[in-house]
């Protein structure tokens, strides 16, 4: 029992309480004192448990803390239990320093709107249910903040409601993530059903015993599982959501549809590891769909104008190196870059949040141009991002993602096919990236006059986050630094203990490949990604007029990759059109028709015999007492035979 | 005195409220009557939820007095935690709806209120009779002032929709009557006495024939009022005709009469039957969940499309009590609570919406939540509610039939659990364009906010939906008993057959005991 643990996500949602129940009646300044106030204690309180779980041999760092028991129903037994161990507590650091940084942008960002007060009290909610999630002790409490967080990014998405686009992509959003909570049901299930628990720490002790390694169970219950993870990060196929959630307002994109929510899948692959390594299918499955995701999200993210969808599009493309992670059992190094890509991503979120916000809420790019004379504190710290996503040595993305690429190729789950798709999509990051950077920062100014006056950096309440982010895309890499450089990878041993379990089952746990293959990989990376770079300077900022020759003589493919692939009308046509018109032939003609039809052709049926046995009664005593006799003489007849064979009505029954 | 018959009054004083409204001065007088009665009937029922022991199985409060001796008929009332937990939510919802007809209903003003109030008999009635000529009595008491509702305060197409729900009642109860009567004659052929006592009828041993029929005539009439896919046609109409007060209680309340019924009657006394029929149960059950979803989705009409949920939600609870494990019918029996508080707030919400429009297709809404705060968010818990948002009422009922119909079979689980998806497809779809959207209709542009009166109502409810989300133990400790003694009675007739796997047996009977907090004998009556 620790008592500091509840207050995790209890102070947000009493953050989110205060402003929900008092929405409309408290000043702004009251509203984010008290929505950035309660983030505040809260990251306070994970500093401290993480001092906390530090202090601990390494072997035993694990906080437990049960409230009560939340429902029983014969041997099904589930608890209120908190877990905090050092996987839970890298996250919880992650979504209450970014978050804090996130509430406290917003502040500037969304000064203005009238739903200001609504806004944070969601975005409270969205930490709490977000904190639930990651330091829930079983499944089912898990599930809770999983939807939650689904709840409020529905909500968040649709935040401005009055927008037919916003309303739909924030219900689209929800149905989507409900497809992969169905995997989620079905998997918990099945570990139920096997485990007979839904407790982590009971399910993972059993599950060597409770599974047969590469069994069908297993297989069934990590795939269930792994579409639960698609769906909340947005992998193929469910990954049409997230573009579409660009509708929220900037700091929600920056907070969950980069940072935070989207990632909990990967967290769920990592929690849930050892049932993973015991099915190798499921492995190869989530290494193919992460690898695939990634590549495709990236080439989608080449030709996009609006500064906000290419983004995106690069999320689902680092999620999808995150999972390429996981498949290759590098689980470490998929958690490593979900920290490294929270601050980076963030950071660009954010960054285009404030030439949003300069540019008086136009996101296409074309318009753009120019802009870092207007906005240097927003310039600088965009590039110190956009450096980290390429992959320059020395940022954190580089570490996280060199790991990734290197155990893609090395490890025993892994295949030099994963490596080269690896590297064309971290060339096609850098290429998109700095086109985003060359069209939004440089060149032209292509924006009309009114918009050019009004240009202007950002408050200080936007820009300091700003500045602290960029910092961590920075140094955050430092921690995981690789064995080759010599020094100690402190987040691999961190999370040690957190896997010990899993490496043990990974058969041998050798790794393919020398010291010297490493280091030639990496520099082939790093070369060909300056290449890439130097590329989009060509295109996009020396010889502008060159990218228009190319794309008119590769106008096929650009229209595929500006089109999406058409992903989006596929779906319409062949899933949701059908789906509409079969329920509309369900109603009007098996409802209506066909059972209507027959019960009041039935009704007719009476009403029409009745209209025939009238005639039988004619009014004329000679007719009925003929009736009569016959009646009579049938049931003298029947008790006759009955009396004969010995039956009576309830020896019939009782035989 | 009182309180060794306390059930008969809760169970006719809503009546004798009724008798009593020609004395009311005026229509005021019979609205203060009404609600007077129905929460006075509201609070008896709270003092019985604190007076019942949990953790057994055995019929509570029991009154049983001799009525028509010679017939056998016996006046015989008693409780057990399904019943009570029924009952609870039966005089709470009546009590909510009777409020919230207090601006709605300005015709015939007695009539609706004495006729509410015949219902509440009737309904509680349902719940506590153990003598089946009681129970046949009552059952029929329903359909009486539910004909009226519908028909005398209903819409414009309400004889076609109050004549439809008569007959295919009627239809049902006839066939019950008569399998009521063959279960009496059996009943005197095998013990010499005659008796329509519900809990001796466990007792019997009735041959595998007739045993299928009286099932099969019993349940008809329980799956049409359930409704049972596709028995269902009946419920849309006299949804879309009823006043607002009439589709909370038929929603609420008269739909789980037929689950009560599988739960009382069908499975306990007809077990192998049972047995015989829980495929085809489930395999409509299932069809239902799927097909309510699907037809819901392309409703026009706001209430006709929480009626075609309602199909979908009943699916889960006939799945859930034919899963035939503890998971799946202790859910089931919460999510007979659970539509009830949900699917009724969601016809308050309705109700509320046609008061100021005087309409209720969806296209003519959109926006509303620019000029209804408050409404819309009572309109989003609602719906998150019924579409089982972890935490809320609904999440607790689906997850535990679902687990219990995976247990049992796990094709039955996972086509379930699309009903998951698709709750979310037709609820979201609804809400987004009732509240969100333009505010572009002129006339929705001056509508008021929920009244005091409004939030009243539907607080309470809301605060419901939290509290079984939150803490739904308070509700299975009164579940478990008599769930797990029907169950019994099942599996006493099972135990030759193989229909079970070995591990229901081993793996759920010790556990249900012992979590029960009662010995095997508190479930094996007297």
């Amino acid at each position: 029992m620790n008592t500091l643990l509840p207050i995790i996500p209890l102070a947000p949602l009493a953050g989110f309480l205060v402003n929900f129940v008092f929405a409309g009646k408290l000043s702004k300044r009251t509203v984010s004192l008290v929505a950035c106030g309660s983030v505040f204690v809260l990251l306070a309180i994970s500093i401290k448990l993480f001092f906390d779980l530090l202090s601990l041999p390494a072997d035993e760092r694990v906080i437990k803390d049960v409230w009560f028991n939340w429902m029983s129903v014969g041997s099904f037994s589930v608890d209120f239990s908190f877990l905090l161990d050092p996987l839970s507590a890298i996250m919880v650091l992650v979504v209450s320093g970014v978050g804090l940084l996130i509430h406290i942008y917003s502040i500037g960002y969304m000064s203005n709107d009238p739903g200001y007060g609504r806004y944070f009290s969601y975005l409270n909610l969205f930490t709490f249910s977000m904190l639930t999630l990651v330091l829930a002790g079983n499944f089912l409490l898990m599930f809770v903040g999983w939807e939650g967080v689904g709840l409020c990014s529905y909500l968040l998405i649709g935040f401005w409601f009055e927008r037919q686009s916003a309303s739909d992509a924030g219900k689209k959003a929800f149905i989507v993530n409900r497809i992969g909570d169905f995997g989620m049901l079905l998997g918990m299930f099945i570990i139920f059903w096997a485990v007979g628990s839904l407790d982590f720490q009971t399910v993972f002790a059993k599950a060597p015993v409770a599974f047969a390694a590469g069994g069908g169970l297993i297989t069934a219950a990590t795939l269930m599982l792994f579409l639960g993870a698609a769906g909340k990060s947005a992998q193929i196929p469910l990954y049409v959501w997230l573009p579409d959630a660009m509708e929220g307002p900037t700091p929600v994109s920056a907070l969950i549809h980069a940072a935070t929510m989207v990632t909990a899948g990967v967290y769920l692959l990592a929690r849930t590891s050892i049932l993973f390594v015991m099915a190798p299918t499921t492995m190869l499955v989530v290494a193919i769909v992460g690898c695939a995701t990634a590549f495709f999200a990236a080439t989608i993210g080449l030709f996009q104008n609006d500064i906000k969808r290419v983004l995106a599009y690069s999320t689902i493309s680092q999620l999808g190196y995150m999972f390429m992670a996981c498949g290759v059992a590098a689980f470490g190094a998929g958690i490593f870059h979900l920290m490294t890509h929270a601050f980076f991503k963030a950071l660009l979120f954010l960054g285009a949040g404030s030439v949003i916000h300069a540019m008086s809420n136009e996101q296409d790019m074309r318009k753009m141009g120019g802009l870092k004379k207007y906005l240097p504190t927003t310039y600088l710290t965009f590039i110190v991002a956009t450096l980290a996503i390429s992959g320059i040595p020395g940022m954190s993305g580089f570490f996280s993602k060199d790991e990734i690429l290197w155990k893609s190729f090395s490890s025993e789950y892994g295949h030099p096919i994963f490596w080269v798709v690896g590297l064309i999509t971290a060339l096609l990051t850098a290429f998109y990236m700095f086109r985003l950077v060359y069209m939004t920062f440089f060149g032209k100014e292509r924006m009309d006059e009114k918009t050019k006056s009004h240009l202007h950096e950002s408050p200080r309440v936007m820009t300091v986050p700003l500045v602290i982010l960029a910092v961590l895309s920075v140094i955050g890499g430092w921690i995981g630094i690789p064995h080759i450089f010599g020094a100690t990878n402190y987040f691999e041993l961190w999370l040690a203990p957190v896997f010990a379990q899993t490496e043990g089952l990974i058969s041998s746990g050798a790794v393919h490949g020398a010291v010297s293959t490493e280091w030639t990989l990496m520099i082939t990376a790093v070369v060909l990604i300056v290449g890439s770079i130097l590329l989009a300077r060509h295109y996009f900022l020396k010889h502008p007029e060159s990218a228009e020759k190319a794309k008119e003589s590769f106008a096929g493919l650009h229209r595929l990759l500006y089109g999406k692939y058409f992903i989006d009308e596929l779906y319409q046509k062949f899933i949701i059109r059908p789906i509409h018109v079969f329920s509309l032939a369900l109603w009007k003609i098996v409802d209506v028709v066909i059972i209507d039809g027959l019960i009041n052709g039935g009704a007719y049926l009476v009403g029409g015999v009745s209209k025939v046995l009238r005639l039988v009664q004619t009014g004329r005593l000679t007719s009925y007492a003929t009736a009569f006799t016959i009646g009579v003489l049938i049931l003298a007849g029947a008790a006759l035979i009955a009396y004969v064979s010995g039956t009576s009505l309830t020896s019939l029954g009782q035989r | 005195m009182f309180e060794s018959q306390i059930l008969s009054w809760l169970v006719f004083l809503p009546v004798l409220g009724a008798l009593a409204m020609p004395l009311a001065r005026n229509d005021k007088g019979a609205k203060i009557l009404a609600l007077a009665v129905s929460g006075l009937t509201m609070l008896i029922s709270f003092w019985l939820w604190v007076a019942f022991i949990d953790g057994s199985s055995r019929m509570q409060f029991e009154i049983n007095l001799p009525w028509a001796t010679d017939l056998g008929i016996r006046y015989h009332l008693g409780l057990d935690g399904l019943s009570l937990v029924l009952i609870v939510m039966t005089t709470a919802l009546s009590f909510l709806a009777i409020l919230s007809s207090w601006n709605t209903i300005k015709d015939s003003v007695k009539g609706f209120y004495a006729s509410l109030l015949i219902l509440l008999t009737g309904m509680i009635g349902v719940f506590v009779s153990l003598d089946l000529f009681l129970f046949y009595v009552f059952w029929e008491v329903m359909l009486i002032p539910m004909y009226f509702l519908i028909g005398i305060w209903g819409g414009p197409r309400r004889i076609y929709a109050s004549i439809k729900f008569v007959l295919f009642t009627m239809f049902g109860s006839l066939l019950m009557l008569v399998a009521l009567l063959y279960l009496y004659f059996e009943y005197h052929a095998q013990t010499g006495v005659y008796s329509f006592d519900l809990l001796s009828m466990y007792d019997l041993n009735i041959a595998p024939g007739p045993q299928g029929l009286l099932f099969l005539a019993f349940g008809l009439a329980f799956a049409i009022k359930v409704p049972i896919w596709p028995l269902h046609t009946w419920l849309p109409d006299a949804h879309v005709q009823a006043p607002t007060a009439g589709s909370v209680i038929l929603a609420g309340v008269l739909l789980k009469m037929g689950a009560y019924g599988f739960l009382r009657i069908c499975l306990p006394i007809f077990p192998e039957a049972s047995l015989d029929y829980a495929p085809l149960m489930i395999t409509l059950a299932i069809i239902g969940i799927i097909y309510g979803a699907l037809v819901a989705m392309v409703q026009k009409d706001v209430k006709s499309l929480v009626a075609f949920s309602s199909v979908s939600h009943l699916g889960f609870v006939m799945l859930g009590i034919f899963a035939f494990n503890l998971e799946g019918m202790e859910g089931s029996v919460l999510q007979m609570v659970n539509h009830g508080i949900s699917t009724g707030a969601l016809f308050l919400i309705v109700g509320m919406l046609y008061e100021r429009r005087h309409t209720r297709m969806i296209s003519e809404f959109g926006g509303l939540a620019k000029v209804m705060p408050v409404f819309a968010t009572a309109f989003m818990i609602i719906t998150l509610s019924s579409i089982g948002l972890p935490l809320t009422n609904g999440f607790v009922g689906e997850f535990m039939i679902l687990l219990g119909a995976f247990k049992a079979n796990w094709v039955y689980g996972a086509l379930a659990t699309t009903g998951v998806v698709l709750a979310a497809v037709y609820m979201l779809w609804m809400f987004q364009r009732v509240i969100w959207g333009k505010l572009d209709n002129e006339e929705n542009k001056k509508l008021l906010d929920l009244t005091t009166l409004e939030k009243a109502v539907l607080l309470p409810l809301i605060v419901v939906i939290f509290w079984i989300g939150l803490a739904p133990n308070a509700m299975f400790e009164k579940i478990e008993p008599p769930v797990a003694r029907i169950l019994m009675e099942v599996k006493r007739a099972d135990n030759a057959r193989e229909y079970f796997g070995e591990e229901m047996f081993e793996e759920q009977t010790p556990g249900t005991l012992s979590s029960g907090g009662a010995s095997a004998e508190n479930f094996v009556r007297e």
